[in-house]
């Protein structure tokens, strides 16, 4: 079995409730992340995902983000 | 934030005199006004133009763009500005409340020690905690917040722990007393032996739990997010309908009436206020009781918390202290302090609890060249010389066996028979104390509506009915091993209603399985065990049982303010789509509704932080 593992980010520049929602939603449908959160209180990303896709699946959920909220500042992946 | 605030000051100062002075020249007007709506609102345009191509048609700025590009194109210039300008003052407020409440979350966040000073080598080191090893010995000056968890080694002090349980009271701690992180140091100088890593110390225990408390969504917030994601697709399409459809089937419609029409709907078409208002007041809830010392693992736990129907207590370490104290001695013949000092020289060497006890209550040192002779009868007491005494002290198996004839006693709890020179000479209770505050605790969970209180013991039948009599708890279930806990907690979650939560309340230690199958599972006084932190939903820092009530009382309060800015904000947007359909409201009417709901319902959230 697929051991997942616990990534954390900071996104600064959250300030829409809303949108936390959508980029949720967004990163969700990446495929191997799991378990998303998108807290807009803390300005935190949260999920999981396999530490042998961590490289790949960090990348997409960076892009996602720069997608959806081009504005947000990713910190600490 | 601020660049903002006196942009739109000054663009809301210039509209009003625009509104009162009016030019008689229309163009100059027109101009005023689309100048002041460049400046309120360039960069939601430019933001609406950057998401269009990335398919973003719901976007809020997108909306609100269309909204006023459309009053400009049937004429309604004020009416345009006035749309981008209380649409900006919305967003301000709630970025002032979201900064506020991080804010006061974040000054929770307090506790996080900047340094620790280390003694190495006899030198004194100024380092990261995080580079403090175990066993390292670790100076506190006054003033200072403790770093890391250890043992005083010197000195003794006053503790200010207010910011982990919320007490205001300082604690006096001394030699080989053991002392947690996060702790300030009042007045004395301490010298701390360091018991745990910065990672595993309780301060980082407490701001990793903090910190990621709220990331449990509860079932309103799902329920906002799932409503905005089919609310603002929905009023869109009825707006497009509106402006294309009637001035085609009814007779004599004006475009521009309908058009007007459509527009007020995408004023009132962001869901902003709701989704906002929401995890707004589950934080404030969540920092409202962490300011009490009470942590809340996840926003859905506070929900649940508000149906709670069932609370399990455990008995030992939860309604009572789980320290065994001497409650009463009964000398025969001598006083009862000499019978204390034969029964604390006889248990010297032994370490089990009931000895522990006796040695405690005795306080004096004890002079070990007195006694002799040891020996240990299991299962039965001490047998000791002491001084030229021969002293026998134990159950009352023990009287029996050395036919010695004794006074019963009756009282519940640990009975320690005591005899000298093969004669009764009185008799020590031991028994567990229950804490001050349980009584209290039951009372008012029952006020607040709990329907049954139960206690749960592996303890003996007489000691836990004894308990649950003098609690006047509703059912009490005794000599319970610790799977037999769980299948008791697997019925008595069947006897529930259905909307109804079971709440275990435990000292974490030994019930992480009850804790994880409960609805709802409070750890109590568990700063020390990780288990219970782990296992626990809540994490209550003092032992005081009371506090389940303040939490209890909290998340209702929470649930109300989450369901009245529900209510509220869903009821006056739809009323203003009603009458915007009908051609009674103007787009006034419906950005100052829009905007006093966003405000009214974060105002409201800001509730729960007190």
């Amino acid at each position: 079995m697929n051991i997942l593992k616990n990534y954390k980010c900071n996104l600064k520049g959250l300030d829409c409730a809303n949108c936390a929602a959508q980029l949720e939603n967004a990163i969700q449908k990446i495929e191997g992340v799991k378990n998303v959160s998108v807290n807009f209180m803390t300005g935190k990303l949260i999920f999981e995902c396999s530490e042998e896709e961590e490289k790949e699946i960090i990348k997409k959920v960076k892009k996602t983000i720069r997608k959806e909220e081009p504005d947000l500042e990713v910190e600490g992946i | 934030m601020k660049k903002r605030g006196i942009k739109i000051i000054v663009a809301f100062v210039l509209f009003i005199i625009s509104l009162v002075i009016k030019f008689p020249n229309e163009w100059l007007n027109n101009g005023i006004y689309i100048l002041l709506y460049l400046i309120v609102g360039l960069d939601i345009v430019l933001k609406a133009i950057r998401n269009i191509f990335r398919g973003k048609v719901f976007d809020e700025n997108f909306l609100m763009t269309i909204a006023t590009i459309g009053a400009f194109a049937i004429g309604e210039f004020p009416e345009a500005v006035a749309v981008m300008l209380f649409y900006q003052v919305g967003e301000l407020f709630q970025s002032y409340a979201v900064n506020k409440s991080r804010k006061s979350i974040a000054s929770l966040m307090n506790i996080r020690p900047d340094y620790a000073n280390v003694k190495r080598n006899e030198e004194i080191l100024k380092v990261n905690p995080e580079d403090v090893n175990i066993g390292e010995t670790i100076i506190v000056k006054p003033g200072e917040k403790v770093p890391l968890d250890g043992t005083i080694i010197k000195g003794k002090s006053m503790l200010d722990t207010s910011s982990l349980t919320g007490e205001s009271l300082p604690r006096a701690v001394k030699e080989n007393d053991d002392i947690l992180s996060g702790c300030i140091n009042q007045n004395g100088l301490l010298e701390i032996k360091v018991t745990k890593e910065f990672g595993k110390s309780t301060v980082s225990k407490i701001l990793d739990l903090v910190e990621n408390a709220s990331n449990k969504k509860s079932k309103s917030e799902n329920f906002i997010t799932k409503f905005a994601k089919y609310y603002t697709p929905a009023v869109v399409i009825i707006a497009i309908f509106l402006a294309a459809i009637p001035p085609l089937v009814i007779k004599g419609a004006e475009f521009t009436d309908w058009i007007y029409r459509a527009l007020t709907f995408l004023v009132v078409s962001c869901p902003c206020a709701l989704v906002i208002s929401i995890p707004l007041g589950f934080f404030g809830g969540i920092g409202g009781a962490s300011k009490r010392g009470i942590l809340v693992k996840g926003s859905n736990y506070l929900e649940a918390l508000s149906d709670a129907e069932i609370v399990v207590f455990d008995k030992t370490g939860t309604l009572t202290q789980g320290v065994f104290e001497v409650q009463k001695i009964e000398a025969e013949g001598i006083s009862n302090e000499e019978l204390l000092k034969y029964a604390a020289y006889a248990e010297n060497y032994s370490n089990h609890p009931i000895a522990l006890s006796v040695k405690k209550a005795y306080r004096k040192e004890i002079d070990t060249k007195l006694i002799s002779n040891i020996e240990e009868l299991s299962g039965l007491g001490i047998k000791a010389k002491i001084q030229d005494k021969d002293v026998i002290i134990g159950n009352e198996k023990l009287m029996k066996e050395k036919n010695i004839e004794y006074k019963k006693c009756s009282e519940i709890g640990t009975i320690l028979y005591v005899a000298i020179d093969n004669k009764f000479t009185g008799y020590i209770l031991i028994a567990d104390k229950i804490k001050k505050d349980s009584k209290e605790a039951i009372i008012k969970l029952k006020k607040s509506g709990i329907r049954k209180t139960i206690m749960l013991t592996g303890d003996r039948k007489d000691v836990g009915e004894n308990v649950a009599k003098k609690l006047e708890l509703d059912e009490v279930y005794t000599e319970l091993l610790p799977d037999g806990k769980v299948e008791k907690i697997e019925e008595l979650i069947k006897t529930k209603t259905k909307k109804g939560k079971l709440v275990f309340v435990g000292d974490g230690i030994n019930d992480a399985p009850v804790l994880a199958i409960s609805d709802i599972g409070i750890a109590m006084g568990g700063l020390g065990a990780d288990s219970a932190i782990e296992a626990a939903d809540i994490v209550i820092m003092t032992d005081e049982p009371s506090k389940i009530n303040d939490a209890i009382k909290i998340s209702k309060k929470t649930m109300k303010i989450v369901k009245q800015n529900i209510i509220f904000a869903i009821t006056i947007k739809i009323l203003v789509l009603i009458l915007s359909a009908f051609g009674l409201s103007t787009m006034w009417e419906a950005v100052f509704a829009d905007v006093g709901v966003s405000v009214i319902a974060i105002i409201n959230s800001l509730r729960a932080l007190k």
